[in-house]
């Protein structure tokens, strides 16, 4: 362990809003990353869904 | 229908080359891509920011090498991989390959604009400067418009088969950026420092500093398998809609 308290940990000897802020935007670009094909995912099968039920009211 | 072409390649590239097949064979990896994912990210995530040592001149700003140095060698294997694809895709004309490179690019875009957005926050209590227009971040600038200039070919286009050779075709001009942004440093005089890890030598940091920087890079690694994957997965849902097999995925 490099930090003795959490304070410390948090200031990182002074670098602290530098190291934070990369991490936590890269842990929003990833985030987004994700959330993105999974929402496209439910919104495919709900269009898929609804095209096949139009088809099989027609036949 | 029997074939009497003789199949030069594994029966496993065949499957993948079938949009059905990849459809299922990429379902069968993701909970494994998934699982190691988390665990290498999480492991490499704790060492780097609570055991890894500080660098004895930058300090702690020294840490966001463990996010910069993965997202920046993602960013080129990932443009690597569109641009193969995009040439498979032309020259064997192969659906699935085309869909590969269509969902490469938002994954790489983000990593480069990661790269990017780390190298300003990390050049500032280091360079004292966020940006510098020197050859490295240069080139790196262009690769994240190369990726933007393939996602709004693939958008502008209706038909995709149409999209799709444009963007390759970009993406392989564009591959002539790869070896400018991996010798930009070696080449002209810059401000950012030679690679981090070479194949032929040893890292010139101690095993504690670059153990969970390789950690970090392989997390990253599987983190774009496994967006790969699931992107690859919905545009195969969206372009065979009319395929039979889909029916059971849906229902």
């Amino acid at each position: 362990m490099q930090f003795e308290s959490l304070t410390q940990f948090f200031y990182m000897g002074g670098h602290g809003l530098y190291v934070w802020l990369s991490f936590a935007l890269t842990f929003i670009v990833l985030a987004l990353n994700v959330l993105q094909p999974w929402l496209d995912k439910k919104s495919i099968l709900v269009t898929h869904r609804k095209r096949m039920q139009r088809e099989s009211i027609k036949k | 229908m029997a074939t009497t072409k003789k199949q030069i390649m594994p029966k496993w590239f065949y499957l993948m080359a079938s949009p059905k097949g990849c459809y299922q064979i990429t379902g069968k990896l993701l909970p494994t891509f998934s699982v190691l994912s988390i665990l290498l990210l999480a492991i490499g995530l704790v060492w780097a920011l609570l055991f890894a040592p500080q660098d004895y001149q930058q300090g702690n700003s020294f840490r966001i090498i463990y996010i910069h140095v993965p997202a920046a060698i993602l960013a080129q294997s990932i443009y690597f991989t569109m641009a193969i694809a995009g040439a498979i895709a032309i020259v064997w004309n192969m659906k699935v390959a085309d869909m590969v490179a269509y969902s490469c690019a938002p994954i790489g875009a983000s990593m480069a604009l990661i790269a990017l957005f780390t190298g300003a926050i990390w050049g500032k209590p280091t360079w004292g400067t966020w940006w510098e227009w020197d050859a490295r971040l240069t080139s790196m600038l262009i690769l994240l418009f190369l990726y933007f200039g393939v996602m709004a070919l693939y958008s502008a286009m209706d038909k995709p088969e149409t999209a799709g050779k444009a963007a390759a075709i970009l993406s392989i001009v564009g591959l002539v950026n790869i070896p400018i942004i991996k010798y930009s440093v070696d080449w002209w005089n810059t401000l950012h420092q030679s690679a981090t890890f070479k194949l032929t030598e040893k890292p010139a940091m101690p095993a504690e500093m670059w153990l969970p920087l390789l950690i970090m890079v392989l997390g990253f690694y599987c983190f774009f398998a496994v967006n790969l994957m699931m992107r690859l997965r919905n545009e195969i849902l969206r372009r065979e809609k009319r395929a039979s097999w889909i029916k059971d995925v849906i229902n």
